[in-house]
């Protein structure tokens, strides 16, 4: 099975400073990979990289075994900690953005019959996020749970062939946070999604992957710390899902995390 | 007792606070006006308001026998089309550049310094060039008043465009949305309220233009007016007139923002005072 998403002996860096060297890894189609590692060690880059937002210096990236474009397509759907809806657009408005984009690329706007399966299948997503009740409400009126449930519905709508997630929970309170695991749990599972989480929060990177990859130095140079970058330094397959305890190389990152 | 920072007035109070400096300001201008009347009956530099009612009379519902038009409403008529046209042009301008060059990194590298050179150089001082070039009719005023806004607004609209965070751009990227389909659906939408408001501030100068414009070289308009009756010392025809002209400011400016609420709904804060 061709992989969905993979990174080929990739190295990031910025003049002498590297950010990351020797990353390769393979994302199997259903897969929910979560990163995981201590700040600053290169978490973000990963999707950066991902999304086409960085192209990495050496080394490459593939999307279905074909190199990937240079910058964000619709093939690659992205959640944000924050920022990722539109404030100007209703609930509604923003998931029927992508058929907007997909269908109308001069105006931007749908009318009639295309129009009303694209509202109609939004508004099937909606439901299945549980957004149904504020659909003509403005992002500004809802909380930031909700939120990103419409970022996420948002993204889903045009079937990418992987959906991204940066720090999708991070800024929630604790209770909501558990709503959004059973939410993008099941999201996963319905829709067969293949998911790159990012996260600092390694209970959530354990609970919802199926694979844990922790990201970090290797190599440390006290006298030149910008010379060795992070790599993948433990990948844990979690196929059974039988929840084995957290390994103690991985919890001792999270003091750091 | 409360501190003084955290006493608010309330309702009608606050209404009221509001117009007593108006007030005493108004009054203060009747005691001196009726004390200078009582040295020089004939004193024109301090009119009662009768003598202004009377003048504006002769200026708001006579027909000038010369041109057959009424004084104020020509001047009105005048002054609003070009101060119309000028600002209409620069936010049309300012939309078009401020959009690119807040969103485009090749139109920033090209016109951004052009745009910032341009609004450093004070516009009163290109004035005689536009008169030499455009001559002494319409165009150079409008054309002054143009010069003297649009650099100010397409910096203070590119600057907002390009604070729009970079999650949204590329997100809406992940959404198959083409560059200018990112124009026009997610930055010019996110821009209009930042644009009228924008428009909102950049009228106070666009009168000093248009007022400057008038005084030097014009045949009607509301700044015409005041400059050509000043050698009269016609104090009774330019404070109704200046009066006027802040009366039109001010329901310009409401005007704006009422459309800026009803428009774009999501940009105000529900109660909220921008």
């Amino acid at each position: 099975m061709t992989p969905v998403l993979s990174f080929r002996n990739v190295w990031v860096e910025y003049g002498d400073h590297v950010v990351l060297e020797k990353v390769s890894l393979d994302v199997a189609p259903g897969a929910f990979v979560s990163i995981v590692g201590p700040s600053g060690a290169g978490k973000s880059t990963f999707l950066r990289l991902a999304l086409g937002q960085e192209a990495p210096s050496r080394g490459e990236i593939l999307l279905d075994g074909a190199p990937i474009p240079p910058e964000p397509g619709p093939d690659r759907g992205v959640v944000f900690q924050r920022y990722s809806v539109f404030p100007h657009m209703t609930v509604l408005q923003n998931v029927m953005f992508g058929a907007r984009c997909d269908q109308a690329p001069f105006t931007g706007l749908l009318t009639g019959a295309a129009r009303r399966q694209a509202k109609a299948e939004a508004v099937a997503i909606l439901e299945q996020v549980g957004l149904s009740a504020s659909l003509k409400a403005f992002p500004r009126a809802l909380s930031g749970g909700m939120q990103q449930r419409l970022a996420i519905a948002q993204a889903l709508i045009t079937r990418p062939r992987i959906l991204l997630l940066d720090e999708p929970f991070g800024a929630l309170d604790p209770g909501v946070r558990l709503d959004m695991h059973e939410l993008i749990t099941g999201l996963w599972r319905e829709h067969g999604l293949t998911i790159l989480m990012v996260t600092h929060d390694i209970k959530e990177a354990f609970k919802l992957g199926t694979r844990v990859i922790a990201v970090d130095k290797r190599r440390h140079d006290p006298h030149a710390p910008h010379r060795y970058g992070s790599t993948a330094v433990y990948d844990f397959p979690l196929d059974d899902k039988q929840k084995t305890a957290i390994p103690r190389e991985i919890a001792a990152m999270a003091g750091e995390a | 007792m409360r501190r003084l920072l955290n006493a608010r007035p309330r309702g009608g109070g606050r209404l009221l606070l509001g117009l007593l400096p108006i007030a005493v300001l108004v009054l203060l201008y009747l005691v001196a006006s009726q004390a200078r009347h009582a040295e020089n009956p004939r004193d024109k530099i301090l009119p009662t308001p009768a003598a202004m009612a009377q003048s504006m009379q002769i200026m708001a519902l006579q027909e000038d026998p010369r041109t057959g038009e009424i004084p104020l409403v020509a001047d009105t008529k005048a002054s609003l089309t070009r101060l119309g046209i000028a600002v209409a042009a620069a936010a049309a301008t300012t939309l078009v550049l401020g959009l690119s060059i807040g969103l485009l990194p090749y139109a920033r590298a090209g016109l951004g310094p052009l745009v910032a050179t341009i609004s450093v150089i004070p516009p009163i001082a290109v004035l005689p060039i536009l008169f030499i070039v455009f001559g002494l009719g319409e165009t150079a005023k409008i054309v002054l008043i143009f010069v003297g806004i649009t650099p100010f607004m397409v910096r203070d609209l590119a600057s907002h465009v390009a604070a729009i965070p970079e999650e949204q751009i590329v997100k809406a990227q992940t959404l198959g949305a083409s560059t200018w389909l990112v124009a026009l659906q997610v930055a010019l939408p996110q821009a209009m309220p930042r644009l009228i408001d924008s428009v909102r501030f950049s009228l106070g100068p666009a009168w000093v233009f248009l007022i400057s414009a008038e005084a030097i070289a014009s045949d009607v308009g509301l700044g015409y007016r005041i400059f050509l009756v000043r050698r009269y010392l016609a104090m009774d025809i330019i404070l109704p007139y200046v009066a006027w002209i802040s009366l039109l400011a001010v329901i310009i400016d409401l005007l704006l923002l009422t459309w800026s609420r009803t428009a774009f709904r999501w940009a105000h804060a529900p109660g909220g005072r921008r």
